[in-house]
């Protein structure tokens, strides 16, 4: 069986919490916004896409069902990049899976940002740089949690054009967690929004 | 061999000392003094009954007696590392892995020493198993209860870099590696600051005591060398299968990070 190359990602009756099932395909390339108020669920159900909490209902990626395979493999193809990210090792270059050189430039960092020592970013250069950690695994669609949170408007605007780009070159199907509704109108295709225990589709 | 036997009278001498040291810090109010009283209390009611014990367990010798007695050792020393942890494993799994590691390592290691190193005749002469097993069993709870409270602290703690490191496409192995290493480390390390202060910093108690009833020091020296290395076996091992049960447990059959299966702390 061949593995499609860009796969789109299928979610089918996925219930977690309080929240309704809802079924969901995401195209390759396709952004999807989720956004609901705080507590409404929006994270925990990212959280039960990438298969780190109980829940119900099945997810495939092409012809991948996360079912049949590790769970830890399943998470290296749909990666969640979390609201807040953490960092373990002493310097930055030691968290990536790979060279990151080309999105380090397009979000601003010099060369030697992966000898920094983590104790000394600020919250805009962790998220930013936990969204170029998640990329260097090399994963196959991306569940966003509120990726620009902590970011100023140009920031937010250099962060837009590069995952948006990436996302367009790799066929990437993501799921984004937000709650500005100019962002969502810029860089989703569909929106959903929670009220109270289901999904509604926002026109 | 000449062992002065101490009447009773001479042991309430001092026990007055410790009336002594209780009613000095009540008078500091270091509010201890009520705690040096009772735990003095059972100082003596618990090791007369266990001195009874013992001499009935000596007089009778059978296996079956000895085995009980090992067993209730087990189970008390079982609980007691449940006790020393903040946030155990829920639905007696906190009880079964630490009393099952140091089952796993504490007997074994026991056990071997009996019958390959000391040889009595028979291996389980309650003499040499019982005490053997006792200073086995108390140093690798601590070392089990010591891991164990280790592990889940951090995982309780830290429980969101765990699960970041999962996001990142992880095993549940490499995602809790370094928190599991550490705890099985400071399991260990009383034992090896144990013997790197042996004899020096400190006389061993139960050289002390093998000195104090009468063996030749050369004698008690290799006893307490062979005690020393079986301790430090027993309680490494213990710590490392308890450790590497207790992370299992923390993360179900889809390699999320459970910590629902954690108590939260007592208050």
């Amino acid at each position: 069986m061949t593995s499609d190359t860009s796969p789109s990602l299928k979610i089918q009756s996925l219930s977690v919490g309080a929240l309704r099932p809802i079924d969901l395909t995401v195209a390759p390339g396709e952004v999807v916004c989720l956004s609901g108020e705080s507590g409404s669920g929006k994270s925990r159900f990212l959280r039960a896409v990438a298969d780190l909490e109980p829940h119900e209902g099945k997810v495939s990626l092409g012809d991948l069902d996360r079912a049949s395979m590790p769970a830890h493999q399943w998470r290296e193809q749909v990666m969640l990049v979390p609201a807040e990210s953490q960092w373990w090792a002493d310097r930055v270059g030691e968290h990536f899976c790979g060279p990151m050189p080309e999105a380090l430039s397009a979000l601003g960092f010099s060369d030697d940002v992966t000898s920094w020592e983590v104790a000394r970013l600020s919250s805009g250069e962790k998220q930013r740089l936990a969204a170029i950690r998640a990329l260097s695994c090399q994963p196959k669609a991306l569940l966003l949690d509120e990726p620009t949170a902590n970011l100023d408007d140009h920031s937010i605007q250099l962060f837009e054009q590069w995952i948006l780009g990436v996302i367009q070159t790799k066929k990437m199907p993501v799921l984004w967690v937000a709650h500005d509704e100019a962002q969502m109108a810029r860089v989703g295709q569909r929106h959903f929004r929670i009220q109270g225990d289901h999904w509604e589709l926002d026109q | 061999m000449n062992v002065i036997d101490l009447a009773w009278w001479q042991l309430a001498i001092a026990a007055s000392m410790v009336l002594a040291l209780a009613g000095v810090s009540m008078v500091a109010r270091l509010n201890v003094g009520k705690p040096i009283l009772i735990a003095g209390a059972r100082t003596v009611i618990q090791l007369t009954l266990i001195g009874l014990v013992l001499e009935a367990l000596f007089a009778v010798g059978a296996f079956h007696w000895v085995a009980l007695m090992a067993t209730l050792m087990l189970l008390v020393a079982g609980r007691e590392v449940m006790a020393r942890q903040k946030h155990r494993l829920t639905g007696g799994w906190a009880f079964g892995i630490g009393t099952s590691a140091m089952f796993i390592s504490g007997f074994t290691v026991t056990v071997l020493t009996l019958v390959v190193v000391i040889g009595p005749d028979p291996w389980y002469t309650p003499q040499y198993a019982i005490p053997l097993l006792g200073m086995l069993l108390g140093n690798t709870m601590t070392g089990v209860a010591l891991s164990l409270d280790r592990l889940t602290e951090a995982v309780w703690r830290q429980r969101a870099v765990i699960e970041n490191r999962l996001m990142l496409g992880q095993s549940w192995q490499e995602a809790i590696g370094d928190f599991r290493r550490e705890a099985m480390r400071s399991g260990m390390m009383p034992m090896i600051n144990a013997m790197a202060a042996a004899g020096i910093v400190s006389l061993p108690g139960m050289m002390t005591g093998q000195i104090l009833g009468g063996s030749p020091p050369a004698v008690a020296v290799k006893y307490q060398i062979l005690v020393m290395f079986t301790i430090t076996v027993g309680s490494g091992f213990g710590a490392m299968v308890a450790v590497s049960a207790g992370s299992r447990r923390l993360f179900d059959e889809r390699e999320r990070l459970r910590v629902d299966r954690l108590s939260a702390a007592r208050t």
